[in-house]
């Protein structure tokens, strides 16, 4: 298997008037192709910020990130959003939908912008696989927080990514709901054979993942193998 | 892996238009609101611009039926030989015309009225015609030795055809009502209307006498490829010389149409100031929409959208929105274009069809579409420094917008500005100050709000209760709206109150003075035999002759040694040509008047010699003459020439209503020459004002009685009708306000709604809150209005001085109504959003978190 995702000597600082404050430093590891992968921490502790790093939303002060063998330091802002919407899919703790936008139209906007012809057809498809085939004309407010997460679940997925990267899915969401999100984000991954990267606090969802990599006050303190995988 | 991605984006106009649709739809209550604000501004310039085009157009089209001829000779003496023979080179005169102004003695009432007596001959008009009461009127009047009376007059006078009027020593039967005829102007003949009657009457009347002012016209017709501008070139400055003049149908409706075009320009600028201040709540609008919008461009960035993509999506729903609101802005300016002529009446020369222009119909559009984008234009930025991570939890601090970009912004905002200004007047000079007095007021007002803001901040009232510090912690907030609301309810405010201003200094200035010394009837044309006889019946009916002003008429004979003539062909003089044709009315005196003050030299108060008379001149003769002190002047006083030598500059109060003269005389020169009077009085009431004016004219029907109450009547009626308009039209100010101020309410209500309903979690009453709410929307009000009433006094003030040149004494009532009832609107419209917000249980509010 292929590094999908590589991470050389990260390091990333933000000030807050005169002080600068370190969020990660020394951060090192790969991710494998169709590998799961669990980022844990406390709260604080720069999961996110490392997240946002790997999808080339942010940029690094030092350090570099190699995601799908594209060092994206050499990218410009507006290439680096095209090689998320190839390669790259999104689910975020509080869903991100286009509250504009209808469910069907919220699925289809990535593929849309890759102008694909059949955008309307593979997203009705996809809104049909997460149990949502009723709910197309629908608009966010009108959906329950599970059922938009289901949407952006569809559209995390909508532009067959290489890698989904998954920030706090189900930190939303309440026991039972979260459950079944996260039954059908595991599920469509392994179908589409899709990297998939969870920032999560939750050890348990943690522990479904093949590799768990921990986070304290911004270094990385383990990243191991899950034993049961 | 590695893989070779083509970093092309797909997502090109096509889909970039669909996204701004689907999310437009989704907003479309929100962005309404913005349509809504620009929609009036547009409607308001398409408006004047379609009814100003329109009404060019149809001068132009009804040009000859206006005058009645192809061209016109005129002149206010009888055509000498040299006129006359211009005249008949070119193939003599189709219709002639003498008009004098006189009193006319109605039969029925007894009533007598100021009149433009005017005698023509059957062929008159040559183009368009004669509109009476009956039509047949119109045709035989001539024939049957009688009049034709204004229709106004026999209205307001009870007068019916067959009734007979006197002038001067005929008496006429009246064939019918006169409706409208070419040549007399609406605004004139409210103060003297016409009356019509045969040509080779006008003898008999015994009205045309040395000294009367008569005006006689020469119609024509032109011949065949006749070009009438060549021929006013050629002809013009010859009968100049002669004291006559030439005027081509074309030339007098081109400067008639000038005249409406100056009015037009202004009212343009009233509207495009209604726009402005719509856009200003766009931009405001679309701030507050984009930064609701920026976690979704985050998300699409995220996405994979580029920073072009998101900004274009937004740019071409912001496009169709002023589309839209253009479109509307146009319809509804075409249609309240059809309201002007109602309003303005018998003030327009034409009757005005209406017909709907390409060129306005495309400017309404473009300008919709293009106002909006440029004011949008900024706040849309926004979108371009957003930083994708904002999707994620990461709160970090993106880039604001760039500077460098915003002054460009600002900078194309008042290019834009001043070209379309310039578009609407024509001037540089007025345009850049139209400019500056945006950029002024504008900056005055977004000063005091924010100056409001840190005063609160830094003198926070910490004793008073909470309902009152809550209210006053809401003007600056973060998101806050008091800025917009300050500058859209000042704007508005400033607007109205400065028009009520200037129609008070306008309405002062032509105000009489009522103290009981001041005269409010002039007689005039009353002959020095005639003196002592009306002085007597003025007299029986216990009232006083306040003055008896002697008047010689005399014309301009040299200036300083060169001959009118010579100056008219000299094409480097610079003497303004008025001096050279008028017919001077002058007066003889041994002292300055209330009106006058000395300027320059010496007022000499009499002479014996007439070798060198020493006169005194008013500063604007001096100024138009070009002369000084010590230069001399030579008259031509009804034959005889008389040497003078300017002595003295008056400074001339021309606004007081009493008798001023350019050139004053000093006592022991003139006592001999032909001459008549000028008597005033003053009338205690109308009914006495009426009865004397009877009298004199059944005894004395040559003199002219000018009543200047009647003249006020006038005067107030016209400003009445004008300032309707320009109310009307700053209505649209008003109303834009309104909606900029209902998009504001709005746009921050979701804020207002959060805090409500957290204050009501924490124990508050429905009341506090909506006592903290009232609290908030009158400090706006007042502040927005006070700042607008202040602004408009200094600019008030400042217009008294340099335009009216007359003193300003501000009236209460801006601050007594326009205050409390702007106040009132704002909290009206403030609470009405809010009210049913307060209503709801706090959980379902919570509940909802969309709020």
């Amino acid at each position: 298997m292929s590094k999908i995702l590589n991470v050389r000597n990260l390091e990333k600082t933000f000030s807050s008037g005169s002080r600068e404050i370190t969020v990660l430093k020394e951060i090192n590891f790969d991710i494998e192709e169709r590998e799961t992968f669990a980022i844990v921490g406390p709260s604080g502790s720069g999961k996110t910020t490392l997240l946002g790093l790997c999808a080339g939303l942010d940029r690094p002060n030092a350090g570099s990130v190699e995601l799908c063998g594209t060092n994206l330091d050499s990218l410009t802002e507006d290439e680096r959003a095209i090689l998320r919407n190839r390669k790259v899919g999104f689910v975020f703790q509080d869903f991100q939908l286009l509250p504009t936008l209808t469910a069907l139209e919220n699925v289809a906007v990535p593929l849309e912008l890759q102008g694909a012809k059949n955008a309307i057809k593979k997203s009705k498809e996809l809104l049909q696989k997460v149990g949502l085939g009723d709910r197309y004309d629908h608009y966010p407010s009108q959906l329950s927080g599970g059922e938009q997460q289901r949407v952006a679940v569809a559209r995390a997925f909508s532009n067959s990514p290489s890698i989904l990267f998954a920030d706090e899915p189900t930190g939303n969401l309440d026991a039972e709901t979260g459950e079944k999100i996260i039954k059908l984000l595991f599920n469509l991954n392994k179908e589409a054979g899709t990297t998939l990267v969870i920032v999560t606090h939750d050890l348990d969802l943690a522990r479904m993942t093949q590799r768990v990599l921990r986070l304290k006050g911004g270094r990385i303190i383990d990243n191991s193998i899950v034993a049961s995988k | 892996m590695s893989e070779n991605i083509e970093y092309k984006s797909k997502g090109g106009i096509g889909w970039l238009s669909k996204m701004a649709w689907r999310d437009g739809k989704a907003s479309a209550k929100k962005l309404g609101l913005f349509v809504a604000s620009i929609v009036l501004g547009i409607a308001a310039v398409v408006s004047i611009q379609s009814f100003g085009e329109n009404l060019k157009d149809n001068i132009q089209l009804q040009s000859k039926a206006l005058m009645g001829a192809d061209y016109r000779i005129d002149s206010n003496n009888p055509p000498n030989e040299r006129v006359v023979a211009i005249m008949d080179s070119l193939g003599g005169p189709e219709a002639r015309e003498i008009s004098f102004t006189s009193m006319a003695a109605f039969s029925r009432s007894g009533a007598a009225k100021l009149v433009q007596v005017r005698g023509i001959e059957q062929k008159f008009p040559l183009y368009g015609e004669l509109e009476t009461e009956p039509a047949g009127a119109a045709l035989s009047f001539i024939e049957k030795g009688a009049a034709l009376v204004d229709a106004t007059v026999m209205l307001q006078l009870g007068i019916k055809p067959g009734d007979s009027v006197k002038i001067g020593e005929i008496t006429l039967p009246i064939a019918g009502s006169l409706k409208a005829v070419p040549g007399s102007t609406a605004i004139f003949s409210s103060v003297a209307p016409p009356v019509l009657i045969p040509y080779n009457l006008i003898e008999n009347t015994q009205l045309v006498q040395t000294g009367s002012r008569v005006g006689y016209d020469f119609y024509f017709r032109a011949r065949e490829n006749t070009d009438l501008e060549q021929m006013d070139r050629v002809l013009g400055p010859q009968l100049d010389a002669q004291n006559a003049d030439l005027d081509t149908h074309t030339s007098t409706s081109q400067r008639m149409g000038r005249r409406y075009e100056n009015f037009g320009k202004f009212l343009n600028l009233v509207a495009f100031i209604a726009l402005l201040l719509g856009c200003v709540g766009i931009a405001s609008a679309i701030s507050i929409y984009i930064k609701g919008k920026l976690k979704d461009v985050a998300v699409l960035k995220c996405i994979g959208a580029s920073r072009r993509q998101t900004f274009l999506i937004y740019l071409i729903q912001i496009g169709a929105i002023g589309f839209i609101g253009g479109l509307l802005g146009t319809i509804l300016g075409l249609l309240l274009q059809q309201l002007f002529p109602i309003m303005l009446g018998d003030l327009l020369p034409v009757d005005v069809d209406m017909s709907f222009s390409p060129r306005v119909i495309a400017m309404g559009v473009l300008l919709g579409i293009f106002m909006s984008l440029l004011f949008a234009l900024y706040p849309l930025m926004g979108t371009l420094y957003i930083s994708p991570l904002q999707a994620l939890r990461v709160q970090n601090e993106g880039k604001e917008n760039s500077g460098r970009a915003g002054l460009l912004v600002l900078g194309g905002i008042f290019l834009f500005i001043l070209l379309f200004s310039y578009w609407l007047l024509e001037d540089w000079r007025y345009s850049f100050a139209f400019v500056a007095g945006i950029i002024v007021t504008f900056s005055i007002l977004a000063g005091v709000a924010q100056m409001f803001m840190k005063a609160i901040k830094r003198y926070f009232p910490s004793s008073w209760g909470f309902p009152a510090r809550q209210s006053l912690l809401n003007l600056f907030r973060p998101q806050n709206q008091t800025l917009t609301l300050v500058l859209a309810i000042g704007v508005g405010t400033f607007l109205i109150s400065t028009l009520y201003f200037t129609k008070d200094v306008l309405l002062a200035q032509a105000t009489l003075e009522e103290q009981q010394d001041s005269p409010n009837m002039i007689l005039l044309d009353v002959q020095t035999q005639q003196q002592e006889a009306v002085t007597q019946t003025i007299e029986s009916r216990e009232l006083s002759v306040m003055d008896d002003i002697p008047i010689v008429t005399m014309r301009v004979q040299s200036i300083k040694g060169r001959s009118v003539n010579q100056i008219r062909q000299d094409t480097a003089a610079n003497i303004n040509r008025w001096i050279l044709n008028h017919e001077f009315r002058v007066t003889y005196r041994d002292s300055l008047i209330a009106s006058e003050t000395l300027q320059q030299g010496e007022w000499i108060s009499d002479v014996t010699s007439r070798d060198l008379v020493p006169i005194s001149v008013s500063d604007n003769f001096a100024d138009d003459a070009k002369v000084e002190v010590g230069d001399k002047l030579t008259f031509n006083v009804q034959g005889v020439l008389l040497n003078t030598v300017v002595k003295s500059v008056r400074l001339v109060d021309w606004s007081r209503m009493q008798m001023n003269f350019s050139i004053v005389f000093p006592a022991g020169v003139l006592e001999d020459a032909p001459q008549f009077r000028v008597l005033t009085t003053s009338l205690p009431d109308e009914e006495a004002s009426a009865g004397l004016q009877q009298e004199l004219v059944r005894e004395f029907p040559n003199v002219t009685i000018i009543d200047l109450r009647q003249v006020l009547t006038v005067v107030e009626g016209l400003l009445e009708k004008i300032s309707w308009l320009i109310n009307f039209m700053a209505f649209f100010s008003i109303l834009t306000g309104v909606i900029v101020l209902l998009g504001a309410v709005r746009t921050s209500k979701y804020q207002r709604i959060r805090e409500s309903v957290l204050l009501r979690t924490l124990g508050a009453k429905s009341k506090q809150i909506l006592k903290i709410l009232a609290l908030e929307y009158t400090f706006l009000g007042i502040l927005g209005a006070l700042a607008g009433i202040l602004l408009s006094l200094v600019s008030s003030q400042l217009l008294a001085w340099f335009l009216f040149e007359t003193p300003f004494i501000p009236s209460w009532v801006p601050f007594l109504v326009l205050l409390p009832g702007i106040v009132l609107l704002v909290l009206v419209i403030g609470l009405s959003n809010s009210v049913g917000v307060i209503k709801k249980p706090p959980l379902e509010v919570l509940r909802k978190g969309g709020y």
